[in-house]
């Protein structure tokens, strides 16, 4: 019986490594890469663990390319597209859980099912009318087709589970709507708001498409800037790796740290951006 | 809609839903109006200018003229857009089959109880947090037919090297791979919710009538999740259609136009050619597919959905 109990667990074991190793190893081999002279990223057969660390490719991605400027871009697009989308979603997910409007949220699903580049045609050539192209205004704005409906579907679950009863009484007391908003919903929302926090962070630190075409040269984010570096010098896999890694990074320390809320916001409202 | 019923964030089960007697008055525009305003210009405001623009000649830069429904009739005859739709349609079916698969099997994997379960699941997590262009330039490394890591890993086993995303025939299949490996973990979080709701009983009985684990699962835990398979293949269409990142960081819908999807195609159209009257056609009859798409989806969920109250 024991011993049955230790080969299930030994096979169990071995299945879960099976399935996290194409993961665990690709993330391995980037760092790899990244870490990897041009000559060791050049030998036949690969080389995983080089005899020199080649961390120039780190200090160089720092030096070249205006890296700092685009990481203060992704900075303040991903920063003032999540901090709009909390300051207009949340009372938004509020009012809708508390009128049971929830088919309203349709246009929300919709909008998540919609290409991002449908909206890109269209948002174009306004912010090219209204003489935004060149700074981060428009894809701030944009961004918000991402963060708003991935903040307005959270606040949504979470507000129908949070109870009412506290809410029927403070009316009771005579506090407005916006009192009891403010100082009895919103305090017990708190956990619902870190979740559509961290993902609204994260799918709109990740968007690539929407940078590529309102983005110049000044205004790129680092997922634009990290594809540039691609087609801009001649490729060496080195300093792109690295690149590539340190855009990525803060996301995935976001992942292991936050997992447990992601994971309960994604199976909640399933939403991706983008 | 397409919200797995476990709540965003675990309240106590009793507080679950709000009860039916104690009515708030229905007063809370104000907390929604300001949303509405953003949804209304970054959303709706593009939906509706979209469709106006697709019964246009406009290209950015020159004058426009009202053509009626011309764009359409031209992309009825688009060889290149019917060529893209079908490589949409192959990328679609094998982006949503093999993660479904694999993300069921790792969810029976991740239901049991693991040593390093935490951890493990925040390892598998990973790739479809991770920033996709990121990820995309890696993975071109990887594809590379002589210094890539891919080829060196198959040699090891005896397969010839392969061309991966530089050859017309593998191209797609190579791109479903790196889809795959990026949203496996969706749709193993998805089946993970479904199978955490099934009760024990019917294991416990099945096992009195001698089942074997297969019965078991063919029998009592694929139609439990059946529901939840259903939200997983919606979400996994829907974003597959999408797809475009990894596509256009990897292959820009190469070689020649191999892997050009619709999205990829619509790219080019608006903002290569700036032929924006006619993208957007293309952006409309690409949105009509997504939304026809789902709802056949939806509708066959609510014939699957006899099981487990899936309500929202």
């Amino acid at each position: 019986m024991n011993l049955r109990k230790i080969v299930h667990g030994t096979w169990m074991a071995f299945c879960v490594f099976l399935l996290v190793s194409p993961a665990l190893f690709f993330f391995i081999w980037m760092l790899s890469l990244s870490l990897k002279y041009e000559i060791d990223n050049g030998a036949y057969p690969p080389i995983l663990i080089p005899e020199r660390i080649a961390w120039k490719n780190y200090a160089g991605v720092f030096e070249s390319n205006n890296f700092l400027l685009y990481f203060k871009n992704s900075i303040i697009v991903t920063g003032g597209a999540t901090l709009l989308a909390l300051m207009v979603g949340v009372p938004a997910g509020y009012g809708i859980a508390r009128m049971r409007a929830t088919k309203s949220a349709m246009v929300i699903m919709i909008a998540r099912m919609t290409p991002g580049l449908s909206f890109l045609i269209p948002l174009f050539l306004l912010f090219q009318w209204l003489g935004l192209l060149g700074t981060l205004v428009p894809q701030i704005l944009i961004h918000l087709v991402v963060t708003v409906p991935i903040v307005i579907w959270i606040m949504i679950s979470y507000f129908e589970t949070t109870p009412l009863e506290l809410e029927e009484a403070a009316m009771i007391d005579g506090a407005t709507r916006w009192q009891v908003f403010r100082n009895v919903a919103l305090p017990i929302a708190k956990p619902g708001i870190v979740v559509a926090f961290i993902l609204s962070v994260i799918f709109s630190w990740n968007n690539f498409v929407f940078g590529i075409v309102l983005a110049s040269r000044e205004t790129r984010t680092l997922p634009v800037a990290v594809y540039n570096m691609l087609s801009f010098e001649q490729v060496s896999w080195g300093p792109l790796a690295a690149a590539a890694l340190i855009v990525t990074l803060p996301v995935l320390i976001l992942t292991i740290v936050a997992q447990r809320q992601i994971i309960a916001g994604l199976t909640a409202g399933a939403v991706k951006g983008g | 809609m397409t919200a797995v019923s476990t709540p965003a964030v675990p309240a106590s089960e009793e507080e679950a839903r709000p009860h039916k007697g104690g009515h708030l008055k229905p007063s809370y525009w104000p907390f929604v109006l300001p949303a509405l305003l953003v949804v209304g210009a970054v959303i709706l405001f593009p939906w509706v200018f979209t469709i106006w623009m697709s019964l246009n000649e406009w290209r950015v830069g020159s004058d426009t003229s009202f053509v009626g429904l011309a764009n359409y009739i031209r992309l009825a005859t688009d060889m290149r857009f019917l060529e893209s739709l079908w490589h949409t349609i192959l990328y679609t079916v094998l982006s949503v089959v093999a993660p479904l698969i694999l993300g069921t099997a790792a969810a029976l994997a991740f239901n049991t109880k693991l040593p390093f379960r935490g951890l493990l699941r925040g390892i598998f997590v990973m790739p479809m947090m991770a920033t996709p262009v990121a990820i995309a330039l890696v993975w071109t490394m990887m594809f590379h037919p002589q210094l890539g890591v891919l080829n060196y890993l198959l040699s090891l086993v005896g397969i010839p090297p392969q061309a991966w995303v530089f050859h017309p025939a593998s191209v797609i299949p190579s791109l479903v791979l790196v889809e795959t490996w990026q949203w496996t973990p969706l749709v193993m979080l998805i089946v993970l919710g479904g199978l955490a709701a099934i009760p024990q009983e019917p294991y416990e009985s099945a096992q009195i009538d001698g089942a074997n684990a297969w019965q078991k699962f063919r029998y009592i835990t694929l139609p439990m999740i059946s529901p939840f398979l259903m939200v997983a293949v919606i979400i996994r269409t829907i974003d597959a259609l999408k797809s475009f990142d990894i596509i256009y960081a990897i292959t820009q819908g190469g070689p020649g136009t191999a892997s050009e999807t619709i999205n990829l195609y619509l790219y080019s159209v608006a903002f290569a050619y700036y032929d924006v009257g006619y993208g957007s056609a293309i952006a409309v009859v690409f949105f009509l597919l997504i939304i026809l798409l789902s709802l056949v989806l939806l509708h066959l969920r609510q014939r699957a959905a006899w099981s487990s109250g899936d309500g929202k």
